[in-house]
């Protein structure tokens, strides 16, 4: 028979690969932030620790604190957006899918597909329509308008292609919760008299609920995390109205080979999204 | 709902068309841009549709410069992650759920925690650690740290707990290895969702931009999507042939999309743990 010691055994070799590899470029690399992040490090050398030094300075850098305003402004143009198109589309999808199963599936795919697509892709076809003279949005707004270079159009810019870049994903998880909802609950409605928006407003909304909460957060989370759009479509110019945190993280260390100090950047950052996905699971484990 | 007022549905079709075309339009216009010659591209006059339609954008772009070199470059690494990242989680996922061992829920908890910290934050130790291993413009160094995904861990152990454990003893008491039980006994079970998390972990590693553009310096080693962003420098304002190297680069995820759509969509869904 096999006893408790060979089980243990085989978890071991089962266990190796992974572990090894959420050691080595997860576990040490986060412990490695907080203390890099207590000392004054280049990127490739640690030299000093500075203790609380870094946070310091952190507090005062207007650096900073701009690109965490650009990168709340940021979220603010994209989350309540992406969240609402993306209910509003799983609403037409599932709308169609009772009567006309095909037209929903192209449907769907139609919304889905730039989710796919690698985030060069989405920049190099967002990049080539805002051309000031040969793009077709100029062209058909009859402007030559240089909509990256100018200081209140970029972000929006950015915020727009990327809306239509993911918010695929926020409608398969409405379509998801949709599908979730029991037809009893539309059944009973019904026989109650209950119609249009008031089967929408007192079933289809209140069930929602949840994937409405986990959408908003999980776009806040995703949105605060930007830093491929803007970098590519922007540099985060012009001015630097769109350099977000992480852009402003890498640039620390990796132009300036300031780790220590790209390191408290991260911490702060990392602070920031944990907190919000606590709060998630907090708001949901109310709810139940 | 059979009682849908006419109005209703007027709305309803009105809206998914605009927004459908919305939504399609630039990939069309993409499309249309890389059909014609280099020149059409700049014409003061808008034509929707190529006035002389060829594929030179796409033969000039397959022809020269790095294009087919980063095409492969991200196949390999995309494959490489898949395949790794699927071994070593359906183990470690089978170990978590199957084995009982001292401290499984204490390691199985820890490794959630990388669910919650973001990964940005991480970069710059990262980029440390591979620099110390010498992993710099290597295909390990762009693969390794991409296969460490609790997310998939946690699906599989999901899928494994709800599987009756006559089955894993049964087998193990006929003398099995535990890997033996997972592959010949849980793994043809759980085909669907192995194949739903390899597309979505495939499709995530070859649109990765953020590691590859971290890890990578050299021209040689770049993934399609970091090799895009260079693509002005390689080509100058050439439209016809950015887009066409643009469409090149999302061609393979939009075509595991489009043919294994309800995998990708059942992937992703179980990844936000909406959907086992």
């Amino acid at each position: 028979m096999r006893g408790r010691r060979a089980e243990t055994l085989s978890a071991t070799l089962l266990l190796l690969p992974f572990m090894a590899a959420f050691i080595l470029f997860f576990l040490l690399p986060a412990l490695q932030t907080l203390y890099l992040s207590l000392t004054e490090s280049s990127l490739t050398r640690t030299s000093e620790f500075v203790g609380l030094a870094n946070y310091a300075t952190l507090i005062q850098d207007p650096s900073f604190w701009s690109s965490l305003g650009n990168t709340f402004y940021f979220s603010l143009l994209t989350v309540i957006p992406l969240t609402a198109l993306g209910l509003v589309m799983a609403l037409l999808v599932d709308h169609f899918a009772a009567r006309h199963a095909g037209a929903s599936a192209w449907l769907q795919g139609a919304f889905f597909l730039p989710y796919v697509l690698p985030i060069s892709v989405m920049t190099l076809i967002a990049d080539w329509m805002l051309q000031p003279s040969s793009g077709i949005v100029n062209h058909l707004l009859g402007m030559q308008r240089a909509w990256f270079s100018d200081v209140r159009w970029a972000m929006p810019v950015v915020a727009i292609a990327t809306i239509w870049w993911t918010v695929g994903f926020n409608m398969l998880m409405f379509i998801a919760g949709l599908r979730n909802i029991p037809r009893e609950q539309y059944e009973a409605a019904a026989l109650d008299g209950a119609r249009g928006f008031a089967v929408f407003r007192h079933i289809t909304w209140p069930a929602l609920m949840p994937v409405t909460i986990t959408a908003l957060v999980l776009q806040l989370i995703a949105s605060l995390k930007v830093f491929g759009q803007t970098y590519i479509m922007t540099t985060g110019g012009p001015f630097n109205t769109t350099r977000v945190t992480l852009h402003y993280m890498y640039e620390t260390a990796f132009t300036q080979s300031d780790a220590g100090y790209a390191a408290a950047v991260a911490m702060a950052f990392m602070f920031i999204v944990v907190a919000l996905g606590l709060l998630q699971a907090l708001l949901l484990k109310k709810r139940k | 709902m059979k009682t849908t007022p006419l109005h209703w549905t007027v709305i309803a079709i009105a809206s998914a068309l605009g927004l459908a075309m919305l939504w399609v339009a630039p990939l069309l216009w993409a499309l249309s841009t890389s059909l014609r010659p280099e020149y059409e591209t700049i014409l003061p006059t808008l034509h929707l549709l190529p006035q002389r339609w060829t594929v030179e954008a796409f033969t000039r772009t397959l022809g020269a410069g790095n294009v087919p070199r980063w095409l492969f470059n991200s196949a390999l690494v995309a494959l490489a992650v898949t395949v790794v990242t699927m071994a070593i989680s359906l183990m470690a996922a089978f170990a978590f759920s199957q084995l009982r061992f001292r401290g499984r829920n204490a390691l199985f908890l820890l490794s959630m925690l990388a669910l919650l910290l973001p990964f940005e934050a991480l970069l710059v130790p990262l980029f440390r650690t591979m620099n110390g291993l010498g992993m710099i413009n290597t295909y390990a160094g762009i693969v390794l740290p991409q296969v460490v995904s609790p997310m998939v861990i946690y699906v599989f152990r999901q899928f494994f707990d709800a599987v009756p454990h006559d089955f894993r003893d049964a087998a193990l008491l006929d003398g099995a290895s535990p890997l033996r039980v997972l592959w010949s006994v849980y793994l043809p079970m759980s085909g669907n969702i192995v194949w739903a998390m390899a597309i979505v972990t495939f499709i995530a590693a070859w649109n990765n931009f953020l590691w590859p553009f971290i890890i990578v310096t050299s021209n040689d080693m770049m993934t399609i999507p970091l090799g895009l962003t260079q693509t002005y420098d390689a080509f100058g304002v050439r439209y016809a042939q950015l887009m066409a190297a643009a469409l090149l680069g999302a061609f393979p995820v939009a075509l595991a999309y489009i043919v294994f759509q309800r995998r990708v969509t059942q992937g992703l869904l179980a990844a936000t743990g909406l959907k086992g």
